[in-house]
């Protein structure tokens, strides 16, 4: 078998296994909190005999590993069953948050990664001199400031202020695809901004890096233009940094936008988790959890993939 | 005010001159823009209600948990929508007054004890149904099941029988209860077709909104029921309610015009926001207040010298101007205040004395620091509340060692188990509730372990007073002793604060709850 396939194999192996093992924590983690489901949803209102028959109801009196092997196999056949809450059904309920955080992270991801990179080549071309300090501090000065902060701040000025764009980001199916792109207009400049820098800096070090060496000095000799020698000669070369940032920055933009979607009034997976965790809402925690670590493993899976490919010493390994 | 200006407020009031316009007519007469704008408000409120339009709310406490079964709503946007969609046997109005709603006219019995409902005529159920006798007896019934995970369960506890006579619910109590309509305006109280005992979370009501769209704890969207038989409720086409759990979120969309009306405005901001052009801000004194609950039968608590000592301690003054910003008023250690019908005014107020605190504390031979158990989700400033609290007590002498409790689980594992910690109350529409919900002795909800059996009497006693003055006097020796014998601490009663723009009128204060008791969104109408 051709040694990236056996590769790619075992890394995915690899990957279920860890999946398994998040569940297994995101479940305990559930269990050790304090209360109850019944006791969340009853609140300052519980007795103890609403609690006693909500419990019941809801199968909460039975062993904990019973429960979380009853719902490992029924998530294996697709069933992420129904919220212990409301009783609405969790794959439907998740689907359409799924697609508004995922179109979300993916508008801003469109704007953030080229930009990033652009940025990136641009402050290589131009190091430490002017438009390299400026793509610095500002980008710096964007992902020092706490994301909520710069929330309110773009909101007091592009809705409050100016009225260019609605503050609450609420979209919903009704809604045609230029209506959304508007109303995440916001939150999607705020996520590009605290996203940019990392994405940024890690092009311009690794690109630096590779610019000490000789065939760089070869091409500046061919008389290369500065831009062409960074673009075409350094950058592929430095792919596998760049690419693992970037794969953890859309991670984040997936799984980590939460306060964004708060200031925000987002309708996405974030905000749905927080609720019902504080409800103690196992079913839906756990579904979450399992989406969130699969897109975080995959993410990371795919990075692993693409430095390898881009590495002819690791394509062709003798 | 000059003619000219008069002319131009009732053409802009009657919608024949935009606001733009008058605004800019009334500047040219020499008048400023904020009192051409509260002219204009008052002019539009005169001109009575207006049919059409979108109203869109902005709230806070909505989830993505939240259910359409009436008997599960716990947060303030089902509070908001069960009175949308759904309607309750009788209503109470701003004065406290019964309103009749889905009940047309009722009666008691000379012992208060047998309750007769005549059921209104000729009101539908969104789904065409008629509505009858029998679905409001099923509802009642379901709530008052064991088995329900009802809000209500503890005021149906009181009801022993539940018959339907022709078109009569006829309702029997345990005990005389002479404020029995009172208790069945609760919001999880909404007649539903069988009371819901098929389908509870359809949302099939008789209100007069019905449901167009659900999504829990993003949006929710109501349109007009046609067939609703009152006309006096149900201004605007659509009700749209966008849950917006960040506060400083709600001002921006508030501002912005995203949404013409919010609740919960923080009284830190609620200064700051009124300033802003076109927005008015609406504060209501009502029941709700702040508490430092002690368990009376657990050391130290126990000891009524150190419950007094720790009364005295606290600087009600104080809490009221930096806690609630003056936007709420102060509490005398009992659950009631002026907003309850029957209120006794002439109960001394408690007033901060750290000489009388120090002489019950070293009556008390009480020594060492006291725990006091505190989270944020107590109640808004609740951690500040007790270091202020902490501050007021070490000048008498008294040590305050607090601890602070994470708000995941505070309501579980905090709040009516530990001896002594913060927590609020909402308050309840007659006094009576108020005390058999949480003073009582057998009440599930005792959180300050007040067993006093002469309480217990008193109690009993004025249920089923019919006499007003009688009662009166019954319900001010119970609030008495309360104050002087109660494990609870009121340091102050909070108002509600909701805002709303000038595209909408018709507020009307109404103590019982916040967004006007819950009916701001059936009552209000579109001002533009």
């Amino acid at each position: 078998m051709h040694p990236v396939l056996t590769l790619v194999i075992q890394r995915l192996a690899l990957g279920l296994l860890l999946l398994l093992a998040a569940s297994v924590l995101i479940f305990i983690g559930t269990e050790i909190l304090p209360g109850d489901v019944a006791q969340a949803i009853l609140g300052q209102g519980a007795t103890e005999q609403a609690l006693h028959n909500m419990r019941a109801e809801m199968g909460l009196d039975r062993p904990a590993v019973t429960r979380y092997f009853e719902w490992l196999f029924s998530a294996l056949q697709g069933d992420l069953g129904s919220a212990l809450s409301n009783g609405r059904d969790i794959a439907e309920s998740i689907g359409t948050r799924m697609k508004n955080t995922l179109f979300l992270a993916s508008v801003a991801a469109a704007i953030s990664v080229p930009l990033s990179i652009f940025l990136g080549l641009l402050a290589v071309r131009y190091r430490d001199r002017w438009p390299d300090r400026l793509i610095s501090a500002i980008t710096l000065t964007s992902i020092s400031l706490p994301e909520f902060l710069l929330g309110y701040i773009i909101m007091y000025v592009f809705s409050v202020q100016l009225g260019w764009f609605p503050s609450v980001s609420n979209i919903n199916s009704g809604m045609s695809f230029g209506e959304k792109l508007i109303a995440v207009a916001l939150p999607a400049l705020v996520l590009t901004l605290v996203v940019l820098a990392h994405m940024m800096r890690m092009t311009r070090a690794a690109i630096l890096n590779v610019m000490q060496s000789a065939y760089i000095e070869t091409a500046e000799l061919k008389g290369l233009r500065r831009f062409t020698i960074i673009a075409r000669h350094a950058m592929p070369n430095s792919i596998a940094p760049i690419v693992n940032v970037v794969m953890l920055n859309l991670a984040y933009l997936v799984v980590g936008v939460v306060v964004i979607e708060v200031v925000f009034v987002y309708p996405g997976m974030g905000q749905y988790l927080v609720d019902h965790v504080s409800k103690r809402d196992v079913p839906v925690v756990q579904a979450c959890g399992l989406i969130f670590a699969t897109i975080y493993i995959g993410l990371n899976l795919l990075a692993d993939l693409i430095s390898i490919l881009s590495n002819p010493r690791l394509r062709h390994p003798k | 005010m000059n003619d000219q200006l008069r002319y131009y407020l009732a053409r802009a009031a009657q919608g024949k001159m935009g606001r733009r316009a008058f605004m800019g007519r009334a500047a040219a007469l020499g008048v400023a823009g904020a009192t051409a704008s509260s002219l204009l408000a008052t002019a539009v409120h005169a001109q009575g209600p207006r049919r059409g339009g979108t109203l869109t709310v902005g709230m806070q406490g909505g989830e993505s948990t939240n259910s359409l079964d009436p008997a599960l709503a716990a947060s303030q946007v089902p509070f908001l929508y069960n009175y949308c969609a759904g309607e309750t046997l009788v209503n109470i109005d701003p004065q406290g007054n019964l309103l009749p709603k889905v009940a047309e006219e009722w009666s008691a019995s000379a012992d208060a004890q047998t309750w007769r409902f005549k059921i209104r005529s000729g009101i539908k159920f969104h789904n065409g149904q008629t509505l009858t006798a029998e679905d409001c007896a099923q509802t009642l019934r379901r709530h008052s099941n064991e088995d329900s995970q009802s809000g209500a369960l503890g005021i149906m506890r009181g009801i022993s029988s539940i018959a339907v006579e022709g078109d009569t619910l006829v309702l029997t109590t345990t005990t005389p209860n002479a404020d029995l309509p009172y208790l069945l305006a609760d919001y999880h109280l909404p007649i539903q077709p069988n009371g819901g005992m098929d389908d509870p979370a359809s949302g099939i009501m008789s209100g007069p909104y019905k449901w167009a769209e659900n999504e829990p704890g993003v949006r929710h969207v109501l349109e007009r029921f046609d067939d609703h038989w009152d006309s006096s409720v149900g201004h605007f086409d659509v009700i749209e309610i966008l849950v917006i759990n960040d506060a400083t979120a709600r001002n921006s969309a508030l501002q912005s015009g995203q949404v013409q009306l919010i609740n919960r405005v923080e009284p830190r901001v609620a200064g700051l926001l009124a300033r802003a052009p076109n927005v008015s801000v609406e504060s209501t004194a009502g029941r709700g207040h702040y508490v430092f609950i002690m368990h009376c039968n657990t050391a130290p608590f126990d000891n009524n010298d150190l419950r007094l000592a720790l009364k005295y301690a606290i600087d009600r003054e104080d809490m009221v101007d930096k806690i609630l910003r003056g936007y709420g008023s102060i509490g005398n250690d009992m659950p009631i205040n002026a907003a309850y019908p029957l209120f006794d005014d002439t109960i001394e107020q408690r007033t901060y004395d750290p000489d009388m605190a120090r002489h019950y504390f070293e009556r008390s031979g009480h020594s060492g620091p006291i725990d006091l158990r505190v989270s944020e989700v107590a109640f808004p400033g609740a951690i500040d509340a007790a270091q202020l609290f902490q501050e007021s007590a070490a000048v008498a002498g008294i040590e305050l060692n607090i601890i602070r409790e994470p708000g995941d689980g505070y309501w579980s594992e905090t709040w009516n188990t530990q001896p002594f910690c913060a927590s609020y109350w909402g308050g309840r529409p007659v006094q009576d509730q108020m005390y058999s919900t949480a003073y009582l002795s057998t009440a599930d909800w005792n959180d300050t372990r007040f067993f006093n059996d002469h309480f217990d009497e008193l109690l009993l006693q004025a249920r089923g007073e019919l006499d007003l003055t009688r009662r009166k006097g019954l319900y001010s020796e119970m609030g008495t002793l309360v104050r002087d014998e109660g494990g609870l601490i009121c340091p102050m009663f909070n108002d509600f604060i909701d805002a709303h723009n000038d595209q909408v009128a018709g507020w009307v204060a109404n103590p019982a709850a916040e967004m006007m008791g819950g009916q701001a969104a059936i009552m209000m109408w579109s001002a533009v």
